[in-house]
């Protein structure tokens, strides 16, 4: 971007701090995919995808199921290793660094980028064991001490703390759904992500527990990029400041959400989003 | 347009405009009526069309109430919801528009004279671009059409040097004649309601622009 001499004046820098808020291009992308295709066996089905992540902004994929927001979720940090036939080409990079270069630890990367899913999956073990897994296996706590502050912490983070500190050692799936889906929350936090993709968190959760989760997603964001999958228009339009819209394996449209919610540009984000779709 | 998955969000829809387009017609003949009292001296027709105002700010009512009743159940999105919300504030308008073609049937009967004023001439002229207005943005709003809704913006300066004109007229024919000046009085404010129709025909012409292209027109002082 070039700078005219008038930065300079109030005015000009207060643009200038506006835009830096506002525009999808100026500032560093946290994650950056450049021409992205993924493949399930032959089938295409993500087609030359360019996005960046930021972390000021939640980022919100929508789009009609099939439409490929949730592979290119898992794209991101290669949780379609798991799957034999997918294949991805294109580049995806982690602050500048390509997540699918050889020498690229995958368990490192999936704790940089972490991930939450639809159904709360926490592991039949404690409430505590479940945060302090993480923190464990990465070496990241020297002595049960800083163990305990990592997991204290966490559920914190994850507004969890409150509601279960006198009961750490009760088994995390006899938790309500709501509360899963928070311990789940905090165990990626638990590991000091970077980035956190959440895919479509709140479908089997009930108002009030959605409620909570989309609040936490306030709090979250700035601290940790955050990607968010949904099927509920209405919780993109109030969790996201940007809405990328897929159909059919293709980047329709990305932009500011209020845009996309109240003037879309493309006549297919209109038809989905005010429910003409198909 | 393409039909919603939701075949009574239409419904809802072509409701709403449905109503909108009656409060329009109503207060396009409250308009003409009006006038036609004012210039007849048809103290009948004027209080005719006062009553008749009753029916617009029903209407109103019913368009508040179905909007709200959209807004809740179908959260609408992107055109969708710049269609109800327009709707919201346009049923608004056409209201006032209709209160004051009321105003004006209710100074028909405190005019003495009336042969004596030149205005009374000028002001059906006026009403008529006034009314046009009205006319022409409802039927922008059922077209979604903002390339008319732009049109009938323009169209106010005409109704505002009508008013300049009358205005001045009137002025100095109180200057002259001390005697009239209650009427004349009352023919000014008759200029300055069909002025302010054309304001508010403006209003609803820039809701039209919003609900079919997302922006108010830009280039146009509001």
């Amino acid at each position: 971007m070039v700078m005219s001499e008038a930065t300079d004046s109030p005015l000009a820098s207060q643009a200038q701090k506006s835009l830096e808020h506002e525009n999808i291009e100026t500032g560093e992308p946290k994650m950056r995919a450049r021409d992205v295709d993924v493949y399930y066996g032959q089938k295409k089905a993500i087609d030359g995808v360019n996005i960046d992540v930021f972390t000021e902004f939640v980022t919100a994929f929508i789009g009609p199921s099939g439409c490929g927001k949730s592979t290119f979720l898992r794209a991101l940090n290669r949780m379609n290793d798991t799957i034999p036939s997918a294949r991805v080409t294109g580049t995806i990079e982690l602050d500048g660094e390509d997540i699918y270069a050889s020498g690229m630890d995958v368990v490192q990367l999936r704790a940089r980028v972490g991930m939450v899913f639809q159904k709360p999956n926490p592991f039949p073990k404690s409430i505590y064991e479940n945060i302090a897994y993480g923190p464990k296996i990465h070496g990241l706590a020297e002595n049960k001490a800083d163990l305990d502050v990592m997991v204290e912490k966490s559920l914190r983070r994850a507004g969890l703390w409150e509601e279960v500190k006198d009961r750490l050692d009760d088994s995390g799936t006899a938790l309500s759904g709501g509360q899963q889906q928070r311990l789940c929350i905090a165990r990626a936090i638990a590991v000091d992500p970077e980035v956190i993709l959440m895919d479509e968190p709140c479908s089997a959760l009930d108002p009030i527990a959605t409620a909570k989760i989309e609040e936490l997603i306030d709090e979250l964001r700035g601290r940790y990029g955050i990607v968010i999958v949904t099927h509920s228009m209405q919780q993109a339009a109030r969790v996201s400041q940007r809405t990328a819209f897929f159909h059919l394996g293709h980047l329709v449209e990305y932009g500011h959400t209020s845009d996309i919610f109240t003037n879309p540009a493309e006549k297919r984000t209109q038809d989905y989003i005010t429910g003409r779709y198909g | 347009m393409v039909e919603h998955t939701v075949k009574a969000f239409d419904e809802d829809i072509t409701r709403l405009r449905g109503l909108i387009a009656e409060m329009g017609g109503l207060a396009e003949v409250a308009i003409q009526q009006s006038l036609q009292a004012l210039v007849q001296g048809d103290e009948e027709l004027a209080s005719e069309v006062v009553k008749r105002d009753a029916k617009l700010d029903a209407l109103e009512t019913e368009v508040d109430a179905m909007a709200v009743r959209i807004l809740a159940l179908r959260a609408p999105m992107a055109d969708d919801l710049r269609e109800i919300v327009a709707a919201l504030k346009i049923g608004g308008v056409v209201e006032r528009i209709g209160d004051y073609a009321k105003n004006i049937a209710k100074r028909v009967g405190r005019i003495e004279g009336r042969s004596k004023f030149e205005p009374l001439t000028l002001l059906p002229a006026m009403g008529e671009v006034a009314a046009e207005m009205v006319h022409d943005v409802l039927t922008a709003y059922a077209a979604r059409d903002p390339v008319m809704a732009r049109e009938v913006i323009e169209r106010d300066d005409k109704v505002d040097a009508f008013y300049d004109s009358i205005f001045r007229n009137l002025v100095s024919h109180m200057v002259e004649n001390p005697a009239t000046i209650s009427s004349a009085a009352q023919l000014l404010f008759i200029a300055r309601n069909l002025e302010r129709i054309g304001d508010h025909a403006t209003n609803v012409a820039e809701m039209v622009h919003y609900s079919a292209t997302g922006a108010y027109p830009d280039d146009i002082e509001r």
